[in-house]
C-alpha cells in the first residue's frame, strides 16, 4: 500500500515536469509530435527503472556514512556521500550505453524507434534528479526506489505525450508571432501544471 | 585579448544568443530556483563558475579526447567541478544550499554545459572558451534574476527577503499572489519573457 501511494504520488503530484521542472530541455525539444514523444517517454521510464535500484544499492552500501561496515568494521566512519554525484552520473552514462547495446542486439525494431533518443538520455535531468531525490528521501528498500522510478517515468511520459498532442493541434491556431514555438509551449506547460495541481492531496489507504 | 570574435563570445549570449531564451538550454534549474532572488543569485554564480572552468578544461583537453567517449569525459570534468561548488556552498552558505537542494547537483545535467562544451569548447582555444563560458553564464543569470524578481515581488511582496510592498497596501486589501511561488507560474513567466524578447528581436520569431 505504501508503494502504491508513492507510485500514484510520483505520477501525479510530484510530477517530474510540473512540480520540479526536470527534463525540460528534451521535453520542449522533442514534443513536436506524439509518436516521437511517446518513444522518448518510454526510454526515460525504462532508464529510470534500471538506474534507480542500482544507485540505491550504491548509495546504501558504498556512499552513506558507515555504509561500508559490511566490508570491514574499520570502515564504519567513512562517509563518501559527496561522491554521490559523480558515481550516479557514471552509472547513468554507462547504463545508457549498455541499454543501447542490449536493445540494438535483442530488439532491432525497438532500437529503430528509440535509437536516436537513447544516447541523449544520459544528460536528461529527470534521471539524475530522481537519483538525487532518492538519496535525499532515504527510501526503505531497493523495491521502493524502483517503484519511485517507475512512477516518475510514467509521470514524465504522460506530460510529454500530453504536450505533444496539444502542440500538434496548435499548428492550426493563430498565435501572435513572437509567441510561436517555444513561448506558447512554456505557457501551455504552465497551464497543464495548474491542472495537475488539482491532484494535490490525493492519498490512498 | 578582446578581439571582435572574443567580444562576440562574451556579449552575444547576453541577449541575441541567450542560452535560456534563444537556445532553450538549462530550463530545468532556471525555473526551479527562482521563487526568490537569493537562491537565484547563488545558482547563477555557481553556474558561471562551473561553466567557465569546464569550458577552459575541456578546451585544453580538446585535442586529446577521443570522440567516442567525449560525453563521459565532459561529464566527469563537470561533475568534479560541481562537487567542488557543492562543498563550498555547504561550507559557507548552508541555508541557501539547503534551499537549492538537488538543483546544485543537477548543474551536471544542465544542458547549457553540455551544449557549450560541444558547440564551443571542443573547437576553440582556452581564452575564448573562458569568455564564452562567462558570457553564457551571465546570460543565464540575467534570466534567473528577472524571473525571480517578478516571482518574489508578486508572490511574497519582498525582494531579497526585505518587505517592499508597504503595509498600507495590505490594509487596503492587496493580497500576495500565492500562485506566483508555485511551479506553473514560473513557466508562464518565462513564456512571457520569451514573448517580450522575440517581439523586440524579429529575426528570432518562428513561423
Amino acid at each position: 500500500m505504501e508503494e502504491l501511494n508513492l507510485f500514484i504520488k510520483s505520477i501525479f503530484i510530484d510530477n517530474m515536469i510540473f512540480a520540479y521542472f526536470l527534463g525540460m530541455c528534451s521535453f520542449l525539444a522533442v514534443s513536436k509530435n506524439v509518436k516521437t514523444a511517446f518513444g522518448l517517454g518510454l526510454a526515460v521510464t525504462f532508464m529510470l527503472v534500471v538506474t534507480l535500484p542500482i544507485n540505491y544499492l550504491l548509495n546504501k552500501y558504498v556512499l552513506q556514512e558507515g555504509a561500508m561496515t559490511w566490508l570491514s568494521p574499520a570502515l564504519a566512519g567513512v562517509d563518501l556521500s559527496f561522491l554521490g554525484l559523480i558515481l550516479f552520473i557514471a552509472v547513468i552514462a554507462s547504463a545508457t550505453q549498455l541499454v543501447e547495446m542490449a536493445v540494438e542486439k535483442f530488439s532491432p525494431s525497438l532500437y529503430a524507434s528509440l535509437g536516436i533518443f537513447l544516447p541523449l538520455i544520459a544528460v536528461n535531468c529527470a534521471i539524475l534528479g530522481a537519483s538525487l531525490f532518492m538519496q535525499q528521501r532515504d527510501f526503505g528498500s531497493a523495491w521502493t526506489a524502483t517503484v519511485y522510478g517507475a512512477g516518475s517515468g510514467i509521470g514524465w511520459l504522460l506530460a510529454i505525450v500530453g504536450i505533444a498532442a496539444i502542440r500538434e493541434k496548435l499548428a492550426y491556431s493563430d498565435i501572435p508571432k513572437p509567441l510561436r514555438g517555444v513561448g506558447i509551449a512554456f505557457i501551455i506547460t504552465g497551464l497543464m501544471g495548474i491542472a495537475f495541481m488539482s491532484f494535490l492531496g490525493i492519498r490512498l489507504g | 585579448m578582446l578581439s571582435k570574435k572574443n567580444k562576440e563570445a562574451l556579449f552575444n549570449p547576453l541577449s541575441k544568443d541567450n542560452p535560456v531564451l534563444v537556445q532553450i538550454l538549462g530550463i530545468c534549474s532556471s525555473l526551479a530556483v527562482t521563487a526568490s532572488l537569493e537562491p537565484a543569485i547563488v545558482m547563477g554564480i555557481s553556474v558561471i563558475a562551473v561553466l567557465a572552468f569546464s569550458n577552459v578544461i575541456i578546451s585544453f583537453l580538446r585535442k586529446t579526447i577521443p570522440t567516442n567517449i567525449r560525453i563521459i569525459v565532459q561529464l566527469v570534468v563537470v561533475a568534479a567541478l560541481v562537487i567542488i561548488v557543492q562543498q563550498i556552498l555547504t561550507a559557507y552558505q548552508y541555508d541557501v544550499s539547503k534551499q537549492l537542494s538537488v538543483f546544485i547537483g543537477l548543474i551536471i545535467t544542465n544542458c547549457i554545459l553540455m551544449g557549450r562544451l560541444e558547440a564551443f569548447a571542443m573547437h576553440n582555444s582556452p581564452w575564448p572558451s573562458f569568455l564564452d563560458g562567462v558570457g553564457n553564464g551571465l546570460g543565464y543569470t540575467i534570466i534567473l534574476l528577472v524571473v525571480a524578481f517578478f516571482r518574489e515581488l508578486l508572490g511574497s511582496g519582498k525582494l531579497f527577503g526585505y518587505q517592499v510592498v508597504p503595509q498600507w497596501c495590505y490594509d487596503h486589501g492587496y493580497e500576495n499572489n500565492g500562485l506566483m511561488i508555485l511551479a506553473p507560474m514560473a513557466l508562464i513567466t518565462v513564456g512571457c519573457i520569451i514573448w517580450w524578447h522575440r517581439a523586440h528581436n524579429k529575426d528570432l520569431q518562428e513561423n
